[in-house]
């Protein structure tokens, strides 16, 4: 009992992190119909801005904000930083493409994606980095004999907060309807006067945003960060995407979640070693009954 | 009168192209004699594997239009039935290459049966999970088979008994540009056939194609068998060049470069196959100067060509068929 709480809440902090991601995916692709590949760099690189304030400015920053101070300093860097790099990825590299079609600009993101990674790698270092312990806040707590991690905790609400935001603005404000219009039918939100343009900036610097504040907490969760891991994350995102139903936000948010709970679970009790084996397949398996996705309209298809 | 001008039109269209495709062919047969550098053989062999790759993924992605994200998985079944037979049972590798085709084609079958009705993206996440699945298993030495993530080493190289081994750089070369050229002349003949033709209009439009009778199904799947039992051949050749296969070979990011050799080369274009090709391939020898910037220069030259060329380096051209009755029509309307 105690290993499936202790479990269960490693697997919700983790979904977090996919959670977090996915919705950046979701966004993306219910507008632009475009599965942005570099999203997964957006989120490196925010972790990387992340770590440069942190570890690098450590007696600066960690003595002036103290360390929670320095937590929510470096989240904020991140995603204003991984925001502003967000537009230019999308101002040169997507929006030219945009009228040559769907395909292009999947190569494009790939390149984008490869630009981006490498990027990184020229400018921190091939080697893996970490943050450095005095950096990280959180102590152990004992609560009704469960070991529990504060950090994991306020990772958890901090996530859950930022979900709820995004979802708030989605749902229930003027503009979020604007963007659900869009990712419904491009052409016509247009013709009813919202402007695509707006939206799209909104989109792309708001996702990666999500994604470079994710990078910070997995920077602080697992300590160990590569400019590689992007690809392993962003796969893991969009799985969450396609699972909880592509375009769909809080579908995003579940999807993420459920799979950070499966991966938990299938690791304590199927095998380590082929836990994401039994992530995808769980994927296979969702779309061949409900393809979907969990929370996912079925479209007609247009002849 | 007409029919006789109309041929000579025709075969003056032919000419042209047969002159063209000669001298390519000669060039590349010319290459190892007058390059002498084993290096730079052994790029224009992997050259060589990339072609086959992108080939074996332009029937799947160019000539029927599904996106498949996870071919590197049917190459990685292809190497890992030859390294396997032939490390564990001494089965001549040559042999092996028929039947990593067929393993890989099978796999392609049981696995591609249930979720060939998937549309789009869908499609594209399902095999993006089964290229992962592969390669994950693959890394777990499934029943001390694979040998984890240290792959599998000690794979013969292809031999006719004593008569021929193929061990040396231009032997390489050679064998694998001869596998080429077949895959290119049965693929262009399978695009001018009745299947090639199915795969186009799928491609164009599945619903108008299945009102007029295709059998959608079949032939998506046809041509995931197909494009897998090409990638098996080409990991069949892949295990044997270098001796040894691993994992970490057949990742997604290969899976994701072998889509863009199709789409840089252009979409269902097996001339743009070979452009893809050796942009993937070579651009990362040719700039080895710039070291660590290179594939940051890559990442960048991706993004400008589709801002300038977005249908690919070399278009598919309209069928054969059509761009000869257009000229035969052009000549009509000077005479």
């Amino acid at each position: 009992m105690k290993i499936i709480i202790e479990q269960l809440l490693n697997g919700l902090t983790m979904g977090a992190f996919y959670s977090l991601i996915a919705m950046g995916y979701s966004m993306v692709y219910g507008v632009m119909k475009l599965i942005n590949f570099a999203h997964g760099d957006f989120f490196t690189f925010g972790s990387y801005l992340g770590y440069t304030l942190l570890v690098m400015g450590v007696a600066y920053v960690t003595s002036t904000l103290g360390v929670w101070g320095g937590m929510i300093a470096a989240m904020l860097i991140a995603a204003i930083g991984t925001g502003i790099l967000g537009i230019a990825v999308e101002r040169i590299a997507y929006r030219p493409i945009y009228p040559a079609g769907r395909l292009p600009a999947v190569v494009s993101a790939l390149g984008a994606s490869i630009f981006i990674q490498n990027s990184i790698m020229v400018i921190w270092g091939p080697r893996p980095h970490a943050y450095t312990s005095e950096v990280i806040p959180g102590y152990i707590m004992n609560i009704a004999g469960f070991r529990i991690n504060i950090l994991q905790i306020i990772i958890l609400l901090l996530s859950f907060c930022l979900m709820g935001i995004l979802y708030y603005i989605v749902q229930k404000t003027t503009f979020g309807a604007a963007i659900r219009a869009s990712a419904l039918d491009r052409e016509t939100a247009a013709l009813m006067g919202i402007n695509i343009n707006l939206i799209i900036f909104f989109i792309f610097a708001l996702g990666p945003a999500l994604g470079g504040t994710a990078g910070v907490m997995v920077g602080m969760y697992y300590r160990k960060i590569s400019f590689t891991m992007g690809w392993n994350y962003g796969l893991k995102a969009f799985t969450a995407t396609i699972l909880g139903g592509i375009g769909n936000i809080p579908g995003a948010m579940i999807g993420g979640l459920i799979l950070g709970v499966l991966e938990m679970l299938g690791s304590t009790y199927l095998s380590t070693a082929y836990k994401d084996v039994f992530v995808f397949l769980v994927l296979i398996l969702v779309l061949l009954f409900r393809p979907t996705g969990i929370l996912g309209e079925k479209i007609a298809e247009k002849v | 009168m007409k029919s006789r001008s109309e041929n000579n039109q025709v075969k003056k269209f032919r000419k042209k192209g047969n002159w063209f495709t000669g001298i390519v062919i000669l060039a590349f047969l010319g290459f190892p004699l007058v390059v002498k550098n084993d290096y730079i053989i052994d790029v224009a062999f992997f050259f060589g594997i990339y072609t086959l790759l992108g080939l074996s993924l332009n029937i799947v992605l160019g000539e029927v239009g599904l996106f498949d994200l996870g071919h590197m998985g049917f190459a990685a079944i292809g190497a890992y039935a030859t390294a396997i037979l032939n490390t564990r049972f001494g089965i001549p590798v040559l042999i092996l290459l028929p039947i990593s085709a067929i393993a890989a084609a099978i796999f392609a079958y049981l696995v591609c049966s249930p979720i060939i009705h998937l549309r789009g993206d869908y499609l594209c996440i399902v095999t993006i999970g089964m290229g992962e699945i592969i390669r994950l298993t693959l890394i777990n030495n499934p029943f001390g088979l694979t040998g984890g993530p240290n792959g599998v080493f000690g794979i013969c190289f292809p031999c006719i008994g004593n008569l021929m081994v193929i061990d040396s750089c231009p032997k390489f070369y050679y064998y694998i540009w001869i596998v080429v050229g077949l895959s290119v002349f049965a693929l262009i003949r399978l695009q001018h056939s009745r299947i090639g033709r199915a795969w186009n209009y799928i491609r164009e439009d599945a619903i108008a194609a299945e009102a007029l009778g295709i059998d959608v199904r079949y032939y998506k799947l046809l041509a995931f068998v197909l494009g897998a039992a090409l990638a098996g051949v080409a990991g069949n050749i892949y295990a044997t060049k270098l001796m040894i296969v691993s994992p970490e070979s057949f990742s997604f990011m290969e899976s994701c470069l072998l889509f863009c050799i199709v789409l840089i080369g252009g979409m269902g274009s097996i001339p743009g196959v070979f452009i893809g090709a050796a942009a993937i391939s070579l651009f990362p020898e040719i700039f080895q100067t710039f070291a660590q910037y290179r594939m940051l220069i890559f990442g960048a030259v991706m993004i400008i060509m589709m801002m300038f060329r977005p249908g690919g380096a070399w278009p598919r051209q309209r069928g054969g068929i059509q761009d000869e009755a257009m000229l035969i029509g052009m000549e009509n309307t000077e005479i």
